[in-house]
């Protein structure tokens, strides 16, 4: 019987199924972090049950670290308590911690990849939404709640129903300036925040195929912003030769009957989606949300909807999210003035973002006005942005280059953005005071976010590509 | 986990959509390590100002609403997988939520907590929301064991669907560990293949 790439991978790690319950569904990699952890050690706790397989679970400090000053003790006594509670834990119950000062330490969508331990055909969880982002190697991975961390610590399963399929095609070249970044973001507004929901999607389509590992992370990580639990793309030579000779990623024999299993995982032709949604990449420009979800964004030349263009039903909602953004219906965001540039998080904080970011702002000087964090996503991307000289280049341009974490992404740790601030967010959520308090969120490319800190406003970065710069 | 029995009572309606998990509990309330607590910060940034006075607007700090019932507009619960959402709800003293539609990793751990996530269609929960305008204290009846919701006043009724799995999980107070472990026999076996 023909299968979809989630079909075959999901049966592959069936351990029961039986009608009328969901399966047990076997999980390969269990990662973990300091927020929604704790919960679960406890439950083991009163169960009296040890973590049932220790060695393929994952530990590092992300959500709550602070970005400056990594090595000296973290001030804010709760955080500090929580990064503390990890390490004993994982110590106490055998797990592998890449904590604050280890070469490994970062993002846990950031470093499972490039330490390798991300692999097509695997099924990984952890307790944060953005575990889609793992999808981008062809491997089933999702975000789970913290009750759900105590069930694969028992038992390394899950009890799950199959999700439904769907199939996002992009085709064609994109236009200058357009990254992979916009062509998520551009998905979702068509769709919407809720679209996706109750589905597993594969992405597929020329403009896909064409993509780097690290930009196809930056489409799979958003998947949850639809409402989709897990994307994925098929791996193909792209992702072997991203995989090989990674710290953890198979070599020699087991490298061959690796790759040999991996060029099976694909959706066989005549396989079945559940629906099948197929975009032209030229109708791609970059793309800026307005509002507060990330349905809410547009082509950056747009102008914002009109409240009245509206489902009657969806009117107060919609009038609320730009009332909180401070901006008007049917204007145009291009010309806004901005406060605040994050470029990092899980979604944008991989050497190529910042390779991007550096080549462009070379010889540019941010914009008086304006904050500039850069925050790499891993120990091992600071290390490479410096060992490339981009730290310079991001100085010399008025951009801070920070330590690795969430940061400004979720605002737990210090880096928050004041009320009423306007920031461009390389990051995946514009929830209302998602960054912190009445902080006001645009989310955008590197690209976008880079020219935003130029101009010191919203900025078509399109306009800037082919002026001369005084390198 | 607690057992879930019938239920009837008075609502909070909160007649927003694509209510996220940032709005239910924002991340900078995530950092205790325990389960209990979390409802004081429930709705955080909706309760209350800047300087933690009460924003009188907010249906949570109008004394004409009360219950065990939270009423939403729908996709609620979009955004993180964290389950201190589920905790906050449960711990602000609500054993069920209606909305006509949820988030997947929302509805999850809510059932993983017993509490009852209960997807209308739209039109019901239109009329659920213009009940209560009418009457702050109209009241709802939950039975799980039937799968209906009925408007006390007006004897509309509607039924929702629900895994026959997790209702009984909700019924008898089982948790999925517990299912689990009962079959680690099959997991060690299924190790042996791979």
């Amino acid at each position: 019987m023909s299968k979809t790439l989630v079909e075959k991978i999901w049966d592959a790690h069936v351990v029961k199924s039986e009608a009328g319950f969901p399966d047990i569904l076997y999980i390969d990699t269990h990662l973990i972090h300091e927020v929604t952890s704790p919960q679960a050690f406890d439950g083991l706790r009163k169960r009296g049950l040890p973590v049932f397989r220790p060695q393929q679970t994952v530990a590092t400090a992300d959500h709550n670290v602070p970005t400056l000053n990594q090595l000296q003790p973290i001030k804010e006594e709760l955080s500090r308590f929580q990064v503390d509670m990890l390490t004993k834990n994982c110590a106490e119950f055998g797990i592998e911690l890449y904590g604050l000062g280890h070469p490994f330490q970062g993002i846990v969508h950031v470093i499972g990849p490039e330490l390798g331990i991300t692999l097509p055909g695997k099924t990984m969880v952890c307790g944060d939404s953005h575990t889609s982002t793992h999808g981008a190697f062809g491997a089933i991975a999702f975000g789970i709640g913290t009750s759900q961390v105590e069930q694969v610590f028992a038992t390394q399963c899950l009890l799950q129903q199959k999700p439904k399929t769907m199939k996002i095609e992009v085709n064609g070249e994109l236009g200058t300036g357009v990254s992979a970044k916009d062509i998520i973001l551009y998905i979702i507004a068509k769709i919407s925040a809720a679209g996706g929901t109750g589905y597993f999607i594969e992405y597929a389509g020329s403009t896909i195929e064409a993509l780097s590992m690290e930009a196809r992370m930056t489409i799979c990580n958003m998947s949850i912003e639809m409402g989709a639990r897990g994307g994925l793309i098929a791996p193909d030579q792209i992702t072997y030769d991203y995989i090989k000779g990674r710290e953890f990623a198979p070599a020699g024999e087991e490298w061959d009957k690796s790759l040999a299993y991996w060029k099976t995982l694909y959706s066989d032709a005549d396989a079945k989606f559940d629906s099948v949604l197929t975009f032209d990449a030229a109708d791609i420009s970059p793309m800026i949300t307005y509002g507060t979800n990330p349905g809410m964004g547009m082509g950056i030349a747009a102008h914002i909807p009109a409240t009245g263009d509206q489902a009657v039903s969806e009117q107060a909602s919609f009038q609320k999210a730009l009332d909180y953004m401070g901006i008007e219906e049917d204007t145009e965001l291009v010309g806004k003035a901005i406060d605040y540039v994050f470029i990092g998080s899980c979604t944008n904080s991989r050497i190529e973002d910042l390779r991007e970011v550096a080549e462009f702002v070379k010889g540019r000087q941010k914009a008086e006005n304006v904050i500039a964090w850069i925050v790499p996503g891993s120990k091992q991307v600071e290390q490479q942005a410096i060992a490339e000289g981009l730290d310079k280049i991001f100085e010399a341009a008025g951009f801070q280059l920070r330590e690795p974490g969430c940061s400004a992404c979720l605002g737990m740790n210090e880096d928050k953005i004041p009320a009423g601030k306007y920031c461009v967010s390389t990051s995946n959520r514009n929830f209302e005071g998602r960054q912190g308090p009445d902080s006001r969120t645009f989310l955008a490319s590197p690209l976008t976010a880079a020219a935003a800190a130029i101009t010191g406003k919203v900025t078509d970065v399109r306009t800037l590509l082919n002026e001369p710069v005084h390198a | 986990m607690r057992k879930f029995e019938k239920l009837t009572s008075a609502v909070v309606p909160l007649n927003i959509e694509n209510i996220d998990t940032d709005q239910i509990i924002p991340a900078r309330f995530l950092k205790a390590t325990t389960r209990e607590g979390f409802g004081e910060n429930l709705f955080r940034d909706w309760r209350y100002n800047g300087d933690q006075t009460l924003k009188a607007d907010f249906v949570m700090n109008n004394p004409d609403y009360s219950g065990r019932i939270l009423v939403a507009g729908k996709n609620f619960g979009c955004g993180s997988s964290r389950e201190h959402a589920a905790w906050a709800i449960q711990d602000a003293g609500f054993d069920v939520v209606i909305s006509s539609f949820f988030a997947d990793i929302f509805k999850g751990n809510a059932l993983n907590n017993g509490l009852l996530p209960i997807q209308v269609t739209d039109a019901f929960l239109a009329e659920i929301f213009s009940t209560v305008e009418k009457d702050h204290a109209a009241q709802l009846e939950v039975d799980l064991e039937n799968q209906t919701v009925t408007i006390v006043a007006t004897g509309a009724q509607e039924g929702f669907e629900i895994n026959a799995y997790k209702k009984s999980c909700l019924i008898n107070g089982y948790d999925d560990i517990d299912f689990i472990l009962n079959q680690k026999h099959l997991i060690e076996e299924f190790e042996q293949t791979k």
